[in-house]
C-alpha cells in the first residue's frame, strides 16, 4: 500500500493545475459561503423626510420634555441615511432605486404625541426591486419604530403614574402656568374618617360618610397597584430566551465550521473519487487486484490519501480563519482535530463509493461535484423552513451523508457543548457503510 | 518457427484449465472449456466477437472467478497483459516498472527494471512519462510489466490490436523471445492470420464453447475447400470461416 500511496502522491505532484484547482476552488466556495452566512446584507440606503418644524421637535408630555431627534440615532446606525427635502423628493429617490426605502415623519407628529388624543402616523415607502433587501429594510424600520414606540410609551406611562400618585397622595399640579393644589385620596380619606369619629353615634350623616370613607379606602388600595398594571400595559409580553436544543454558537464561528466542512467535502470527495476512478481509467485496476493489492486494501489506500490531503488543507484553512477572523478555542484542539479527521475519513469513504460507481475520472468528478451541493444544502435546511413531514425527510437524507455529522462534530469541537461523541460515532458508521458500498461496486464484472 | 505440437504435448503443462464455465445471468459466456499450454508454447485463442475469449483470459488471470472448473496456477504466477496498456501515464517508464516490481515483491526491483528496459529496448526512454510514448512503446511497457515477476505463463489480450505493422512485428519478435526462454504465452486475437503466423496452437471459441484445439494446419485440414469439391490449399482465414460455418456459427 505504501508504494501505491507514493505513486498517487507522485501523480498528484505532476498534476499541479489539478491540485491547485482541487485546493483553491473548495476554499473559495467555502469562504464565500462563510462570508454570506456570517454577514447580513450591507447597510441599506434609506431616505428620511423630517417635516417636523424645528421649534416643535421638543414637545411636552405630562409636564416632561421629549425630543423627537433622540429617537433617530438608533435608526441611523442600521441604515445609510439620505436626507430628502420633501415627500415627493423621497418618492422619486425610491422610484429611481437610489434608496431602498423612505421614512416620512409628518409635521404634526409631535403635536399629536403631546396631546395624546390622536395617534400620529409615519409613512414608509419601499422599493420592491430586491425582495431580500426590501424585507431587510422593512424589518429594520419596523424594529426601530417599535423601539421608539416602546420608549414613548414608557414616558407616557411615567407621566400617567405621576398623575396617579398625585391623585393618591395629593400635591401640586401645574395647569396652564397656574399651580393647583390637589388634596389626594389619602388625605380626603383621613379627613372623612376624622369627621366620622367626631360625629355623635346617632348622627344621620354618619352612614353617608362611612360609605364615602369605604369608597376612599377601596380607591386607595386599587390605585396603589395601578402602577404595576400600567407597566404591563406598556409592555404586555416580556421575552425570556431559553435554549432547548443545540448550543449558543457565535455566528462567525458557525460560519467558519460550515466553510471548513464545505471545503473538506469538496476536496475529499473529488480526490477520493478521482483517485479510484483513475485506476480504472488507466486500466491498472484489473492488474492490481489480481493479487498485488486486495480491493479493500486499494480502498483503504485511496481513503487514507484523500482524507490525509483534505485534513491537511482544511486544518491550514481553519488555522488561517482562526488567525484572522474567528477566535479558536485552543483548549479544545484535540476535539476539533478529531472532528476534522473523522469527517475527512467519512467523506473519503463516500468519495470511493462514487469512484467505484464511475469508471472515468471525469465522470467521477462530475458525480462527486453534483452530489456535493445538494448534500450541503440539505444539511443546512433549518427546522421550520419546510413542513414537519418534509423536514423529517430532509433530516433522514442528511443523516445518510457525512456533511451534517461533520458540521455537528466540528461545531461541537470548536464551540464545546454536547453531541461530539454522537457525531463522531455517526461519521464512523458512515465511513464503514460507504467503504462497504465501494467494495461491492468494485466487485462488479471485470472489476 | 512454431514448435512441434507433439513435443509440446509430451512436456508437463505450464498451465491447465479444466471445465471452466462462466454465466452472466441466463447467458452462458463459457461452457466447460478445458485445455493446457506447455512451457514455451504460443497458444492463440480465436473466435468471433462475443465468443468468450476475454472472459476465458480474465478467468485464467484471476480477475474473474469461474462458476465451475479450475485453473492449475494461482494468479500471482501468471503474467497478465490486458488489451489496453494498464500502466500510469503520469509516471515514467522506469517508475511504472519499479512500482509494479515492488508490488510484485520481486527480490531486486532495480535489477529487474534494468533488465526489462533492456529487453524492451526502452532504456533510452526510461525517464519519459508514459503518456508521451507511442502506442507501440506503451504496449511494450504493458507487456514488460506482465513479465516483471518472470512468470512461467504470460496472458495477452488482443496485444496487437492498436499497433501499426512495424510495431506489430517488433511486438511479436519480443513475445517469441519470451516463449523461447520457456514462457508459455496464451494470447487472444481477432486477426486469424496473426494466429496462424505466430501460434503453435490455436483454440477456437464460439458462443463460449471450445470448438477446436490444434495447429492452424490441422484446423484447415478439417474443413472442405470453399466453393469446390476438390480439396486444395486455401488461406487460413477462409478455412477458419468455413470451419465456423460448418459448425453452425
Amino acid at each position: 500500500m505504501r508504494w501505491l500511496l507514493l505513486k498517487d502522491l507522485r501523480i498528484l505532484r505532476r498534476s499541479p493545475l489539478l491540485v491547485t484547482l482541487l485546493v483553491v476552488y473548495p476554499i473559495a466556495v467555502a469562504l464565500l459561503i462563510g462570508f454570506a452566512l456570517s454577514r447580513g446584507p450591507g447597510k441599506p440606503t434609506v431616505a428620511i423626510v423630517n417635516q417636523i418644524p424645528k421649534q416643535q421637535r421638543s414637545f411636552d408630555v405630562a409636564g416632561s420634555k421629549l425630543n423627537a431627534e433622540e429617537y433617530l440615532p438608533a435608526f441611523l446606525r442600521s441604515v445609510n441615511v439620505v436626507r430628502a427635502s420633501s415627500p415627493a423628493d423621497a418618492r422619486r429617490l425610491v422610484r429611481e432605486g437610489k434608496v431602498l426605502g423612505a421614512l416620512i415623519l409628518p409635521s404634526d407628529i409631535t403635536q399629536k404625541l403631546a396631546t395624546g388624543r390622536e395617534q400620529p402616523t409615519v409613512e414608509v415607502l419601499y422599493n420592491g426591486e430586491d425582495a431580500v433587501k426590501q424585507r431587510y429594510v422593512d424589518s429594520i424600520i419596523r424594529a426601530r419604530l417599535a423601539e421608539a414606540n416602546v420608549a414613548l410609551s414608557r414616558r407616557f406611562q411615567q407621566a400617567t403614574a405621576g398623575y396617579l400618585r398625585l391623585l393618591l397622595d395629593g400635591g401640586t399640579l401645574s395647569v396652564l402656568g397656574t399651580k393647583v393644589d390637589i388634596l389626594g385620596l389619602k388625605n380626603a380619606h383621613a379627613i372623612v374618617t376624622g369627621t366620622i369619629a367626631s360625629l355623635p353615634p346617632s348622627s344621620p350623616l354618619r352612614t353617608s360618610l362611612l360609605q364615602v370613607a369605604q369608597f376612599g379606602r377601596l380607591a386607595i388600595d386599587n390605585l396603589g397597584v395601578s402602577r404595576d398594571v400600567l407597566k404591563s400595559v406598556g409592555q404586555p409580553v416580556k421575552v425570556r430566551q431559553v435554549l432547548v436544543g443545540g448550543r449558543r454558537t457565535p455566528l462567525d464561528t458557525f460560519a467558519a465550521a460550515i466553510a471548513v466542512t464545505v471545503s473538506l467535502m469538496f476536496l475529499t470527495l473529488l480526490l477520493a473519487a478521482g483517485l479510484l476512478a483513475l485506476e480504472r481509467e488507466e486500466h491498472a485496476f484489473s492488474r492490481l487486484v489480481r493479487g498485488l493489492v486486495s480491493r479493500v486494501g486499494l480502498l483503504v489506500e485511496k481513503i487514507s490519501l484523500a482524507a490525509l490531503c483534505a485534513f491537511g488543507v482544511t486544518l491550514l484553512m481553519l488555522l488561517g480563519l482562526g488567525g484572522f477572523f474567528i477566535e479558536l478555542n485552543w483548549s479544545r484542539l484535540p476535539q476539533w482535530l478529531l472532528a476534522l479527521a473523522l469527517g475527512a475519513v467519512a467523506f473519503a469513504a463516500l468519495g470511493v463509493a462514487i469512484g467505484g460507481l464511475a469508471r472515468e475520472v471525469r465522470a467521477a468528478s462530475l458525480l462527486a461535484f453534483l452530489l456535493s451541493l445538494p448534500i450541503a444544502f440539505l444539511a443546512l435546511v433549518p427546522n421550520g423552513a419546510v413542513s414537519a413531514g418534509l423536514y423529517d425527510v430532509v433530516r433522514a437524507v442528511s443523516a445518510a451523508f457525512p456533511f451534517k455529522p461533520t458540521l455537528q462534530a466540528l461545531d461541537a469541537g470548536l464551540n464545546g457543548g454536547g453531541g461530539l461523541a454522537a457525531a463522531l460515532a455517526h461519521l464512523a458508521a458512515l465511513a464503514v457503510a460507504y467503504t462497504a458500498v465501494a467494495r461491492l461496486l468494485l466487485g462488479r464484472r471485470f472489476g | 518457427m512454431p514448435t512441434s505440437v507433439a513435443t509440446q504435448r509430451a512436456t508437463p503443462a505450464a498451465l491447465a484449465a479444466s471445465g471452466l464455465t462462466k454465466r452472466y445471468g441466463e447467458r452462458v459466456a463459457l461452457r466447460e472449456v478445458s485445455f493446457a499450454a506447455a512451457p514455451g508454447e504460443l497458444v492463440a485463442i480465436i473466435g468471433p466477437n462475443g465468443a468468450g475469449k476475454t472472459t476465458l483470459l480474465s478467468i485464467l488471470a484471476g480477475i474473474q472467478r469461474p462458476d465451475a472448473g479450475a485453473v492449475t496456477r494461482p494468479p500471482r504466477e501468471i503474467g497478465w497483459v490486458p488489451q489496453q496498456p494498464a500502466v500510469y501515464s503520469k509516471l515514467s517508464v522506469a517508475e511504472n516498472l519499479r512500482l509494479f516490481a515492488r508490488l510484485e515483491k520481486v527480490a531486486d526491483p532495480d535489477a529487474v527494471v534494468a533488465r526489462m528496459l533492456e529487453q524492451t529496448g526502452l532504456a533510452a526512454r526510461a525517464g519519459d512519462e508514459l503518456g508521451t510514448l507511442s502506442g507501440g512503446n506503451r504496449q511494450r511497457v504493458n507487456i514488460a510489466v506482465g513479465l516483471l515477476a518472470e512468470p512461467p505463463v504470460l496472458l495477452l489480450d488482443e496485444p496487437s490490436s492498436s499497433l501499426d505493422p512495424r510495431q506489430r512485428a517488433r511486438l511479436w519478435e519480443f513475445v517469441r523471445g519470451q516463449a523461447e526462454r520457456g514462457t508459455a504465452v496464451i494470447f487472444s486475437t481477432h486477426d486469424v492470420q496473426e494466429a496462424e503466423r505466430h501460434a503453435d496452437r490455436v483454440l477456437v471459441l464460439a458462443d463460449g464453447e471450445l470448438l477446436f484445439a490444434g495447429s492452424a494446419r490441422e484446423l484447415a485440414a478439417t474443413v472442405q475447400p470453399a466453393g469446390g469439391d476438390v480439396a486444395g490449399p486455401q488461406d487460413f482465414e477462409t478455412a477458419f470461416v468455413q470451419f465456423l460455418r460448418e459448425r453452425g456459427h
